[in-house]
């Protein structure tokens, strides 16, 4: 008799996809990977109901890998009733693991997000200045969408989480030795961060490295830089100091500064402060004014070094006061 | 019942630490809503800990170091003195005012400065009133996952 199949849940809250397609992106290896494994949920690419999973006993899924953040009523749901059905829950890429792209709305409050997305844009006619409702009563009766809440946060900030994967999106290779630790029954302890490494992304970087010192900075469109040296040299603003390496090079090797998707390093609570205090202390002028100036190079501190990781950062959002 | 600002202050060992204990042996009078944490270094105050400090509910936070030049490890306050304006930049991104952040250089021998300094921070925070971070209501405490 074989061996059963895994059961693979497959989830997105607030995200773009890409998560779902770097599963694509494994190639033939998903040959291998649907020998041990049987995908029973899956909405991006295959037809499944949230009624299918309502419907199968708790802890039936062996493993869900959950990308997105949680932006929303239904992400939540969601969330909740798949951690019921899942022995495993995954934090499936940077969304999932630290907010994300869609944790940059933690910049914003919920109001401004709408005046800016259905009332203000230059491309929005809103005459009758309609902003979406949860509930809208029609002759039909009322209908109802998911409400979006006030702050973006992670997974780990809403259900228990056993693993995080973490990657804008994660590198492909990393999903397969996933599934295969699960399907071998090799686990790592509870909370571990599993398909990225313990050292930081400047550790092997294959650029040249000197000396650092900041005379300026320099921002990335406006430059050639050399793909030879680090960035940092180069006064670009990379946050390989202060973020996991495994992402494969991805974009250093593409001659682009690291983002820091794959997020802050083990005992790390803080990924922008690690980077904030990593550049400052190399900026070469002892005088105040001269540091000022210099500054003035890096136009958005908070945007640049929580890029992946707002609402997992000590502050997760920006403090409205009583706005 | 009036508004006490609640201040972390970050002094180091050599300087400032032992400027407050001179405003304390000399029996200076200032606010008591400075709670100390004594490092051997400005330049030992992470950034993260400035922002667990107001995480955890401080409404402003003192970094006390030795004069450019008197660092006991050389260079460590230039350190501080390069990344304080950055931390301040972020802090302002973020919703919290510059002037919850001070950064001041008071040696040992200057505990009427100390005084000063405690004085005039106390009430700059005091007039800028409560932080009361939302994050502190969004995420209590528990579900903060530190991965």
């Amino acid at each position: 008799m074989s061996q059963a199949k895994l059961k693979v849940g497959v989830y997105w809250g607030a995200s773009c996809g890409g998560c779902d397609v770097a599963f694509l992106d494994i190639h033939e290896k998903i040959l291998d990977v649907i020998q041990v494994a049987e995908v029973k949920f899956w909405p991006c690419a295959m037809d499944f109901k949230y009624k299918d999973v309502e419907g199968y006993p708790d802890g039936y899924l062996d493993i869900t890998l959950f990308n997105g953040a949680i932006r929303n009523s239904e992400n939540e749901h969601v969330a909740r009733l798949l951690r019921k059905k899942s022995k495993l829950m995954v934090a499936f890429g940077a969304c999932a693991h630290m907010g994300g792209i869609p944790g940059l709305a933690n910049f914003w409050s919920k109001k401004d997000i709408f005046a800016s997305a259905y009332l203000e844009s230059p491309s929005t006619e809103n005459l009758q200045k309609i902003v979406p409702q949860v509930e809208t009563k029609v002759p039909e009766g009322t209908l109802k969408i998911p409400e979006l809440y006030e702050n973006v946060r992670t997974l780990a900030q809403t259900i228990d989480v056993d693993y995080t994967v973490p990657g804008c999106p994660p590198n492909p290779e990393q999903i397969a030795i996933v599934l295969g630790a699960v399907a071998s029954g090799k686990l790592p302890a509870k909370g571990a961060v599993v398909g990225a490494s313990d050292k930081a992304m400047c550790e092997d970087c294959p650029r040249k490295k000197k000396e650092l010192k900041f005379k300026k900075f320099q921002r990335r469109h406006l430059t050639h830089p050399d793909p030879e040296i680090c960035f940092m040299e180069q006064g670009i603003v990379c946050l390989g100091a202060a973020t996991r390496a495994g992402c494969g090079w991805r974009c250093i090797g593409s001659n682009m500064p690291c983002r820091g998707c794959y997020g802050p390093l083990p005992n790390v609570t803080d990924q922008g402060a690690k980077i904030l205090a990593a550049i400052a202390s190399h900026i070469d002028s002892e005088d105040p004014e001269e540091v000022e100036r210099i500054l003035d190079g890096i136009p958005d501190p908070a945007g640049y070094f929580y890029r992946f990781g707002l609402p997992l950062s000590l502050l997760h959002r920006r403090h409205l006061g009583d706005r | 019942m009036s508004f006490e600002p609640k201040i972390v202050g970050f002094l180091c060992n050599w300087c400032t630490y032992t400027g407050a204990d001179l405003a304390g042996t000399s029996r200076m009078k200032y606010a008591p809503n400075v709670r100390v944490v004594r490092v051997m270094c400005s330049g030992r105050v992470d950034p993260t800990f400035v922002l667990k400090a107001f995480r955890e509910g401080a409404d402003g936070v003192l970094l006390g170091g030795c004069h450019p030049g008197d660092c006991h490890y050389q260079s460590g306050n230039m350190k501080t003195l390069r990344r304080i304006p950055l931390l301040k930049r972020l802090l302002k991104d973020m919703g919290i005012e510059e002037g919850r952040l001070r950064l001041e250089w008071i040696s040992a021998s200057e505990g009427e400065r100390y005084q000063r300094v405690i004085n005039e921070f106390v009430e700059q925070v005091r007039a800028l009133g409560p932080l009361n971070l939302e994050v502190r209501k969004a995420l209590p405490k528990k579900s903060q996952a530190t991965a």
